[in-house]
C-alpha cells in the first residue's frame, strides 16, 4: 500500500495508507460516527464533494454487495448509481470480508469507481480536530509524488453539487419499473406515464435524492416522478410533492425555492421534505440557513417533536442548518435535536407542509422514523 | 418546577443477587450500585437486600439501610413489613432478584403492603420468562422465536424432540444461566439432560438447534413515554450453540451489514414496546450467517451480565439510566453523564472495539466437563479495548490470566487431535486454533469446523502471520548478551523501513513486548524479564509507544468530561493533557473474577479510591473487569480500562508520574507486580516491595520466622522421591504436596499415605531438580484462624481475628469464618496477636495484611502471610464498622490515623461468612472440599448469637431447612463422633435420619434412630440412597468422605453429585453440617432477627 497524507487547512498533516483508487484529491474533511453503512453513505449524494472520515475504525469488514440495478429502475443495495464521496479515510481498513451478500472488498470497489480510501490515520484525533476547529478542506495526497501534482482546492461553498448530482430528466417510478424521459418532455407525456387511474402520484424534486427515499414512496403504493432540482413541475398533475436531501449550500438552489413558493399557492397540497429539502422548505418560508460548525453525520442524532415527550434516534448527514427563529409567523419548528438544540424539521401552521432536517428513509441508520412517509402518504 | 417523577415514591426497596456464582456474578454489584446511586440523588430512602457482605453496594453511605439476608421470598417479606417501602426495584439483583419479586407478586405480598413495583411490570416479566407466554406474545407482532415446546413429562419431552427433529436444545423454565439445560443429537441424551432440567423447573422446554448461526444481542431501553432506544449490540464470536456467558462477545458487532444491524434493531424495539419493558432489557437473537433469517433466542426484562458488560463498552451507565426510568423519568429528562453536555436519550458511537473474554476455573475441579455449551461454566471475565480486532482479542487474552501471551507465543498445548478440538469447542479452544493455523490449516478449514464466521478467522490469521514474519527475524537476537545489546540489535534492525513497519504492526495488533522478544528470539538469549526490557527500550527509541484515548459515548463528536481511558498503538496524539503535578494515586484493581479472587477485592479498590478522593488527591485506577464497580468510571478520577501486566502498568504510570501506587487492595495480581515495579524506581506505597517479597519468598518467610522464633508446619521444597520419603519419614503422613511444575489436574494435593504420595508425583508432577516439590506437614484438626490487620511502620492499628469453623484442610476460602471468634482460647488470641505484631514489625508492614494460623490447643503454626488485604477484609470491616482498607489507605498516603478505640471483643453479634458453590453448573465435578480452593462467592450474615448468624448464612447461600428426612453418611470414626450431637438433635427435633451402612451402624449402636440405605456399588439392596434422592424424599445430604483420596471420593461422588444435579443441599464437612443442623434444631426461621446492619451496635 502506497503511503499518503492528508493535509488539512489548518497545516494539520496526518499520514495513512491507500487502498482505494490512487490519485490525489482535496475536498471537504468530514466525518461520520456511524458504525455500519459504508456503501450507504458512500453512495449517498449528499457526499459529493466531501472526504468522508468515518470514525469507527474497523471497515470494510463485510464487503461489498452487488452495485445492480433492480427493475423497479433503483440500485438494490445502494442508495445510488456510484460513489459520491471523494474519498474515505479509515483507520483499520479490512481487505478480508465476509457476508453472503458481498460481492467485492471495499478497497475494490473504490478502485473500480476511482475513490480515494486512505486506512491507518488516527481518525480519532482527525475528529477532535474537526470539532474543534469545524470541518475544513483537505488534500490527499501521495508521499512518493511530486508537490506540483497535488490538487486544486476547491471552494466547496461555491460550488453547485446539487446541479451535479440531480437527475438531468424527468423518470417516472410506478408499477414496478421506471421510465426515463427525455428533459424536455411535455407535461402530458410524463403525466400518462405508468399512470395508474386513481393512484396517487408525488413529484420528487431532486436535489441529490437517495434511493431509499424513493423506495419508501414507491412502498406505500404512490408513483413518483423524480424531477430535475430546479424543474418547474408545477404544471404536472400530481397529489403531493416531495423536496429530497442533497448536497452544499441549499443557497445554491434559488431556483427550486422560487419553484417552491409558485406550489405554495396550492394550500391543500401536502408537501414533505427531507434534509436539504427541509432548507429549502425553510428557504421558501422565509428562514435563513446558516453553515454548522462540523455538521451531523451520524446514526445516533436525538430528535425531539417540538411541543411533546416523544423522541426519536435519527439517521444524519447535513453541514447546513436552518436557523428556526428566523421562520415567518406561519411556521413552526416540528423537531429540534436534543443534543445541541439545532432545527431538526418546521411544519406549517394551517396548511400540510412539512419537512425533516434527519433522514426517516434511514439507509444508512435507525428506522425509527419510517413513518413520517406514512403521514406524508395520508394526506395525498 | 413540574417533574415526571413519581413523587409518591419516596421510600424504594431494591434487591440484590446475593452470593456471586456461576451466571450471576459481580455485575449485579455495578448495577446495583448504580442504582442506588440514581435513588439516593433523588433523595429516596433507600433499603437493601444482599446477604453479600463483600460487595460495594453493600457499603456505608450506599443504600441508607442495609439488610444481610438472603434474598428469599419469606425474608424480603419480613423486611417489607419492616420498612414499608413505597415501591420495589427487581431489575437489579440478577435472575435472584427476579425470581424472588414475581413470587412475591403471585403470593400478593406487594399488593397486601401496597409496595409498588418500579419500573417493568411484573406481568411483563412473566410475559419474557414463561417460555409460552413469550412465544405467544412475540406471534402477536409476527416476530420469530425459536420453535419450541413446553412439556411436563420426559415422555412428552422425547414425543416433542422427535416432531422438532434432532439436535434439539433442553431448557428449563425461571432458571438463570441456562441452568438444566443442554443439546442433545438423541433420545439418550435427551432422557439424561430432561431428567436434570425437571429438578430446576417443572417446565422444561425442547427447541429445534440453530447450531452456527450467528448469536448477537441488544440492549434497549425503553421509558414509560414510548421512547427507545438501543444502547449497543454485541456479536459472539462463537456461533449459536455456546452460552453467551461462555463466548467471546464483541461489541459492537463487527460482520453484521447496516441491514442487518437496523433490522435486527428495529425488531428489538418492536419487541420492547410490545412486551412493555420500562427501563432496560436485553434481546437475543439467532441470525443466519447466510440470509437475514432471525430468531428471537430470548428476552432479559432486567439488567444483565450483557448490560453491564454494554455500559463499560459504551460509557453509557445503563442500570443508573434504568433506575431513573422506573422513577417515571422520561430518558429526555436524563443527562449524559460522560459528556455532560448531551442527553441519555441518544445511541452511543464508539470508536474502538471491545472483546469480552469469559474466564475459566475448570481445572480447579475434579472430572469437570471442560466442554462448552449452553450451560455457564465461566466465573469471570475481561473486556478488553482496542483500535484494531487483534489488539483488543489479544489484550484480552492476556487479561485472563491463565498464562497465555495473546493469540500467539504461548506455551505449546498438547492436543492430539486439532480437528476434534476445534468442532467439539472447549475452553481452550482460541487457542486451538492458534494451534491449527500454525500447523498449517487454512481459515476456511477452521471455518468449517468451528463455524466461527470467516472474518473473525482471518483477523486470526494476521496475527499468526506477523507473528510468523517476527519469527523470520530471530537471528537479530544471535549475539545478544545483555539488555543494551538487545536494544542495540533491534534499533539496528529497524533501520530498514519493513521491519520497522513490522514491528509498530504487530504493536497495533496486540503483540507485547514480551510475545516479540520471544518471537525475536530476545527471550532465550536473555530470559523472560529482560527480553522485555529490550524490547521496551528499543520501542521507545524507535518512538513506538502507545496513545491514551478516551471513551466518549459519542466518537468525538462532543467534548466530553469523563476521563475513561484505555491504551492503544492505532493513534499518534493523546487525549489525555497530563498535568504531572504530583497528585495521582495510582491504584492497580484485582482483574478477571476468579475462584480466589472476586468481588471482596473490588470493594478494597473501591474503597481505596474513595479514600484517595476524599484526601484531596487524585484517584487512577487500572483495571479491566467489567463486572465491577471500580472500572465505573464514576468511582476514580481517572479509569485506565486496560491491562494490568508490567509493561501497561508502566506505560500507564510513565504517563501519570503519580505520587505513588498502592499495590495492596486488588488481590495477587498488583501484588505480583511489586518486585518488578520496585526495580522501576516507582513510588509504592505502604509496605515496601522488599518486604512483600520476604513475606512471598517461602524460604525468606520461614527464615524470618525462625529468626523471631515463630513456629510453623514443617516444609521442605524437594527434588527427589528420596528426599521426600525421608521428609515424610520425619513428619508423618499426611502431607500436603505442591507441586511447582504441573502436569495436569489440581496444583496440589493432600497425601495421606505413601502409596498416594507416590501415586501423586507420579503422575501429577514431575519431580526434578528444575521444578522441586514443597512438601508440608498437613495437621489434621486443627483450628485455621485468620488474622486481618493494618498497621502502620510496623505497629498494628487496627485488627480482626476470625475463625473457620471447618478444621484446617477445608481451603481458606471456601470454609465458613466466624468473627468475631466465638471459641477461640484467650490464649490463642493473645499468641495470636503476638506473633502478629512480631511479624508486622520485622516486615515493618505499612498498610493492609493477612495472617493464617493454625491453632490446636494452645499451639500456634502461622501457615501464610499476605502483605495485602485479603479476601475477609470487607467481611470484618463491615461486622466490626471499622472501614480497614480506609484506614489503610490514609497509612499508605501518610495521612496521621489514630487507633481505633473499639475492638473486636466489643461486639454484642456474630457475623458468619460462609461459602457459596456453583457445583450445579459444572457438570460431573465433584462437589467435595480440600485444599484448592472451588467456591465462587460468599455471604455475610449477621445474628445475635451464632446460631442465628449460621442459619441466615446458611439460607443465604442456597440452603435449605430439611422438612423430614436427611441422608448421612460420614466417613471417618472421628468424623461419626462429631456427627452425634447434631444426628441426635435431627432424631430429637422428629427428623427421619437415612444412613449408610457404617454410618447407621453407629448411630444404632449410640440409639438414634435411623434407616439404613445403601450405596449404589450394591444395586440389588434396598433402599438406595440414590432412588431416595430421585424421588426426593431426602432434603438434606451430609456426605463427607474420609479423606481426599480417589479411592475414597469414588465411593461417596454418584451421592454427593446426585445431590448436586437434583438441587438438594448437600454439605461435605461435619462441622459445619453440625452446625448448620444445631442453628435450623435449636431456631425457627421467626427466631431470626430482622435488623438492618445499622441496628447491629
Amino acid at each position: 500500500m502506497r503511503k499518503v497524507t492528508l493535509i488539512l487547512d489548518d497545516g494539520s498533516r496526518y499520514e495513512g495508507k491507500s487502498f482505494g483508487y490512487e490519485r490525489p484529491i482535496a475536498g471537504e474533511v468530514v466525518f461520520n460516527t456511524a458504525m455500519t453503512g459504508y456503501p450507504e453513505s458512500l453512495t449517498d449524494p449528499s457526499y459529493a464533494g466531501q472526504l468522508m472520515t468515518l470514525t469507527y475504525p474497523l471497515v470494510g469488514n463485510y464487503g461489498v454487495p452487488s452495485t445492480e440495478t433492480g427493475p423497479d429502475g433503483l440500485p438494490v443495495n445502494m442508495e445510488s448509481d456510484r460513489i459520491h464521496a471523494d474519498a474515505i479515510i479509515v483507520s483499520d481498513y479490512s481487505p478480508a470480508y465476509c457476508h453472503w451478500n458481498a460481492r467485492e472488498s471495499l478497497g475494490d470497489w473504490l478502485k473500480r469507481e476511482k475513490v480515494v480510501g486512505v486506512t491507518g490515520i488516527d481518525t480519532r484525533a482527525l475528529t477532535k480536530n474537526l470539532r474543534e476547529h469545524g470541518v475544513m478542506m483537505g488534500k490527499i495526497v501521495f508521499d512518493d509524488e511530486p508537490e506540483a501534482e497535488e490538487p486544486e482546492m476547491p471552494d466547496y461553498g461555491a460550488i453547485n453539487y446539487v446541479d451535479i448530482v440531480s437527475t438531468k430528466t424527468p423518470v417516472v417510478y410506478a408499477q414496478g419499473e421506471s421510465r426515463v424521459l427525455a428533459a424536455d418532455a411535455p407535461a402530458e407525456v410524463i403525466d400518462s406515464t405508468l399512470n395508474e387511474p386513481g393512484r396517487k402520484r408525488v413529484v420528487l424534486v431532486d436535489c441529490g435524492v437517495k434511493s431509499n427515499i424513493i423506495r419508501c414512496l414507491l412502498k406505500r403504493g404512490v408513483e413518483v416522478v423524480r424531477v430535475p432540482w430546479d424543474y418547474d413541475y408545477n404544471n404536472l398533475k400530481f397529489d403531493g410533492l416531495f423536496l429530497s436531501n442533497g448536497p452544499g449550500d441549499p443557497d445554491r438552489c434559488e431556483a427550486a425555492v422560487a419553484n417552491l413558493r409558485k406550489a405554495f399557492t396550492n394550500p391543500e397540497l401536502p408537501i414533505f421534505g427531507i434534509c436539504m429539502g427541509n432548507q429549502l422548505l425553510s428557504k421558501a418560508a422565509g428562514a435563513h440557513i446558516y453553515k454548522l460548525k462540523y455538521g451531523h453525520r451520524s446514526h445516533n442524532q436525538p430528535v425531539r417533536m417540538a411541543g411533546t415527550d416523544r423522541c426519536f434516534i435519527t439517521s444524519q448527514n447535513h453541514g447546513y442548518a436552518v436557523d428556526s427563529s428566523t421562520l415567518s409567523k406561519d411556521w413552526e419548528p416540528l423537531f429540534i435535536n436534543m443534543n445541541d438544540g439545532s432545527n431538526e424539521g418546521i411544519r406549517h401552521k394551517k396548511n400540510p407542509w412539512f419537512s425533516a432536517q434527519f433522514h426517516p428513509e434511514a439507509a444508512s441508520g435507525p428506522t425509527d422514523t419510517e413513518f413520517l412517509f406514512d403521514d406524508f402518504v395520508k394526506l395525498l | 418546577m413540574e417533574t415526571n417523577r413519581n413523587e409518591s415514591i419516596k421510600k424504594v426497596l431494591l434487591l440484590g443477587s446475593g452470593a456471586l456464582k456461576i451466571g450471576e456474578a459481580g455485575e449485579f454489584d455495578y448495577s446495583g450500585s448504580q442504582a442506588l446511586k440514581a435513588l439516593r440523588e433523588e433523595g429516596i430512602e433507600t433499603v437493601l437486600i444482599n446477604p453479600n457482605i463483600a460487595t460495594v453496594q453493600t457499603s456505608e453511605g450506599v443504600a441508607d439501610n442495609i439488610y444481610f439476608l438472603p434474598v428469599t421470598p419469606y425474608f424480603v417479606e419480613k423486611v417489607i413489613e419492616k420498612e414499608r417501602p413505597d415501591g420495589i426495584m427487581l431489575a437489579f439483583g440478577g435472575q435472584t432478584a427476579l425470581n424472588c419479586g414475581v413470587q412475591l407478586f403471585h403470593d400478593g405480598v406487594l399488593e397486601k403492603y401496597g409496595v409498588k413495583v418500579l419500573g417493568t411490570p411484573v406481568e411483563a416479566i412473566i410475559d419474557t420468562e414463561d417460555r409460552e407466554k413469550f412465544v405467544e406474545k412475540l406471534n402477536e407482532i409476527d416476530v420469530k422465536t425459536i420453535k419450541s415446546e413446553a412439556v411436563e413429562s420426559a415422555e412428552a419431552a422425547c414425543e416433542a424432540a422427535k416432531r422438532l427433529g434432532y439436535p434439539v436444545i433442553v431448557r428449563a423454565a425461571y432458571a438463570l444461566g441456562g441452568l438444566g439445560s443442554g443439546f442433545c443429537d438423541n433420545e439418550e441424551e435427551l432422557l439424561s439432560t430432561v431428567e436434570k432440567a425437571f429438578s430446576f423447573s417443572p417446565q422444561v422446554l425442547i427447541e429445534k438447534s440453530l447450531r452456527g448461526w450467528k448469536e448477537v444481542e441488544y440492549e434497549v431501553v425503553r421509558d414509560r413515554f414510548d421512547n427507545c432506544i438501543t444502547v449497543c449490540n454485541m456479536e459472539n464470536f462463537d456461533p449459536l450453540g455456546i452460552h453467551t456467558g461462555e463466548s467471546i462477545v464483541i461489541a459492537p458487532s463487527q460482520t453484521l451489514s447496516n441491514r442487518d444491524y437496523h433490522k435486527l434493531r428495529e425488531l428489538s424495539i418492536k419487541i420492547i414496546r410490545h412486551i412493555g419493558i420500562v427501563g432496560e432489557c436485553n434481546v437475543q437473537y439467532a441470525y443466519d450467517p447466510e440470509s437475514e433469517d432471525y430468531r428471537v433466542i430470548e428476552v432479559n426484562a432486567r439488567l444483565s451480565r450483557s448490560s453491564a458488560l454494554a455500559s463499560k463498552a459504551t460509557g453509557y451507565p445503563l442500570a443508573f439510566v434504568a433506575a431513573k426510568l422506573g422513577l417515571g423519568y422520561g430518558l429526555f429528562d436524563i443527562k449524559n453523564s460522560v459528556t455532560k453536555t448531551t442527553g441519555a436519550f441518544f445511541e452511543p458511537a464508539l470508536d474502538y472495539v471491545v472483546c469480552k473474554i469469559p474466564r475459566w476455573d475448570l481445572g480447579k475441579f475434579h472430572g469437570v466437563d471442560k466442554e462448552l455449551g449452553s450451560i455457564m461454566k465461566s466465573v469471570g471475565e475481561v473486556m478488553a479495548i482496542g483500535r484494531t480486532f487483534e489488539e483488543a482479542i489479544q489484550k484480552g487474552l492476556r487479561m485472563i490470566g491463565q498464562g497465555m501471551h495473546g493469540f500467539v507465543e504461548n506455551k505449546e498445548l498438547v492436543i492430539p487431535d486439532i480437528d476434534k478440538a476445534l468442532r467439539e469447542p472447549t475452553d481452550k479452544r482460541i487457542f486451538v486454533i492458534s494451534k491449527a493455523f500454525r500447523a498449517g490449516y487454512t481459515v476456511d478449514q477452521v471455518h468449517r469446523l468451528t463455524m466461527i464466521d470467516k472474518w473473525f478467522l482471518e483477523k486470526l490469521m494476521n496475527i499468526m502471520h506477523t507473528s510468523e514474519e517476527l519469527h523470520a527475524l530471530d537471528t537479530v537476537a544471535k549475539d545478544v548478551k545483555d539488555i543494551e545489546g538487545g536494544v542495540a540489535a533491534l534499533t539496528e534492525l529497524c533501520r530498514q523501513p519493513d521491519n520497522y513497519e513490522l514491528l509498530l504492526r504487530a504493536k497495533m495488533q496486540g503483540f507485547s513486548d514480551f510475545q516479540v522478544s520471544r518471537a525475536l528470539g530476545l527471550e532465550k538469549r536473555l530470559g523472560v524479564d529482560h527480553g522485555i526490557k529490550a524490547v521496551r527500550l528499543a520501542r521507545k527509541e524507535l518512538g513506538i509507544v502507545p496513545v491514551v484515548k478516551q471513551i466518549d459515548t459519542l466518537a468525538a463528536e462532543y467534548p466530553a468530561q469523563t476521563n475513561y481511558l484505555y491504551l492503544t498503538y492505532s493513534g499518534k496524539t493523546n487525549d489525555i493533557h497530563y498535568e504531572h503535578d504530583d497528585r495521582s494515586i495510582v491504584v492497580l484493581g484485582s482483574g478477571a473474577y476468579r475462584i480466589g479472587s472476586s468481588v471482596e477485592f473490588d470493594w478494597c479498590g473501591v474503597q481505596a479510591l474513595n479514600t484517595i478522593r476524599k484526601e484531596g488527591y487524585r484517584s487512577v485506577m487500572i483495571n479491566y473487569n467489567p463486572e465491577t464497580v471500580s472500572t465505573d468510571y464514576d468511582m476514580c478520577d481517572r479509569l485506565y480500562f486496560d491491562e494490568l501486566s508490567f509493561e501497561r502498568v508502566m506505560d500507564i504510570l510513565e504517563l501519570e508520574t503519580p505520587h505513588g501506587v498502592i499495590v495492596s487492595t486488588g488481590g495477587q495480581i498488583p501484588n505480583n507486580l511489586a518486585m518488578r515495579l520496585d526495580e522501576e524506581h516507582v513510588p509504592i506505597l505502604g509496605t515496601s516491595a522488599k518486604s512483600i517479597d520476604n513475606a512471598e519468598d517461602r524460604d525468606k518467610f520461614s527464615a524470618m520466622l525462625d529468626r523471631i522464633g515463630v513456629d510453623q508446619p514443617e516444609w521442605s521444597a524437594l527434588t527427589s522421591m528420596e528426599d521426600i520419603n525421608a521428609f515424610v519419614d520425619k513428619v508423618g503422613f499426611p502431607v500436603l504436596v505442591r507441586p511447582s511444575y504441573v502436569l495436569s489436574g489440581a496444583a496440589m494435593n493432600v497425601c495421606s499415605n505413601p502409596e498416594e504420595l507416590e501415586r501423586f508425583l507420579k503422575l501429577a508432577a514431575n519431580v526434578s531438580k528444575q521444578h522441586p516439590v514443597v512438601v508440608s506437614q498437613f495437621i489434621e484438626h486443627a483450628k485455621e484462624v485468620e488474622m486481618d490487620a493494618v498497621a502502620k511502620d510496623g505497629e498494628i492499628i487496627a485488627y480482626a481475628i476470625s475463625e473457620h469453623i471447618e478444621f484446617a484442610g477445608v481451603h481458606s476460602g471456601d470454609a465458613t469464618i466466624q468473627f468475631p471468634p466465638q471459641k477461640l482460647y484467650v490464649e490463642t488470641v493473645r499468641r495470636i496477636k503476638r506473633i502478629s505484631r512480631e511479624i508486622a514489625r520485622e516486615l515493618k508492614i505499612s498498610g493492609p495484611f493477612n495472617i493464617q494460623f493454625l491453632a490446636r490447643d494452645n499451639d500456634i503454626k502461622v501457615i501464610e502471610c499476605n502483605l495485602r488485604a485479603s479476601r475477609s477484609f470487607p467481611f470484618v470491616s463491615k461486622v466490626l464498622k471499622i472501614n480497614l482498607i480506609e484506614l489503610a489507605t490514609k497509612i499508605m498516603l501518610g495521612i496521621p490515623v489514630e487507633k481505633p478505640d473499639k475492638n473486636l471483643f466489643d461486639l454484642d453479634y456474630v457475623g458468619i461468612k460462609a461459602s457459596q458453590f456453583s457445583f450445579n453448573r459444572l457438570q460431573n465435578a465433584d462437589p467435595v472440599l480440600g485444599v484448592d480452593m472451588v467456591s465462587t462467592g460468599e455471604v455475610g450474615c449477621l445474628g445475635r448469637d451464632t446460631q442465628c448468624a449460621v442459619l441466615k448464612s446458611m439460607l443465604s447461600v442456597g440452603y435449605r431447612i430439611p422438612k423430614k428426612n436427611v441422608l448421612l453418611s460420614i466417613g471417618t470414626p472421628k468424623q461419626k463422633v462429631a456427627m452425634l450431637e447434631a444426628a441426635r438433635l435431627l432424631s430429637e427435633k422428629g427428623y427421619h435420619i437415612y444412613a449408610t451402612g457404617g454410618s447407621s451402624k453407629f448411630l444404632s449402636d449410640n440409639g438414634i434412630e435411623n434407616t439404613r440405605v445403601y450405596w449404589p456399588d450394591e444395586p440389588e439392596k434396598k433402599p438406595q440412597a440414590i432412588d431416595l434422592l430421585h424421588s426426593k424424599e431426602i432434603e438434606l445430604v451430609v456426605n463427607t468422605p474420609k479423606n481426599l483420596t480417589p479411592g475414597e471420593l469414588r465411593n461417596g461422588y454418584r451421592i454427593r453429585r446426585a445431590a448436586i444435579d437434583l438441587n438438594i443441599p448437600l454439605i461435605t464437612n461435619v462441622r459445619l453440617a453440625s452446625a448448620f443442623i444445631n442453628a435450623f434444631c435449636t431456631m425457627t426461621l421467626d427466631d431470626l432477627c430482622i435488623a438492618p446492619w445499622s441496628e447491629y451496635k
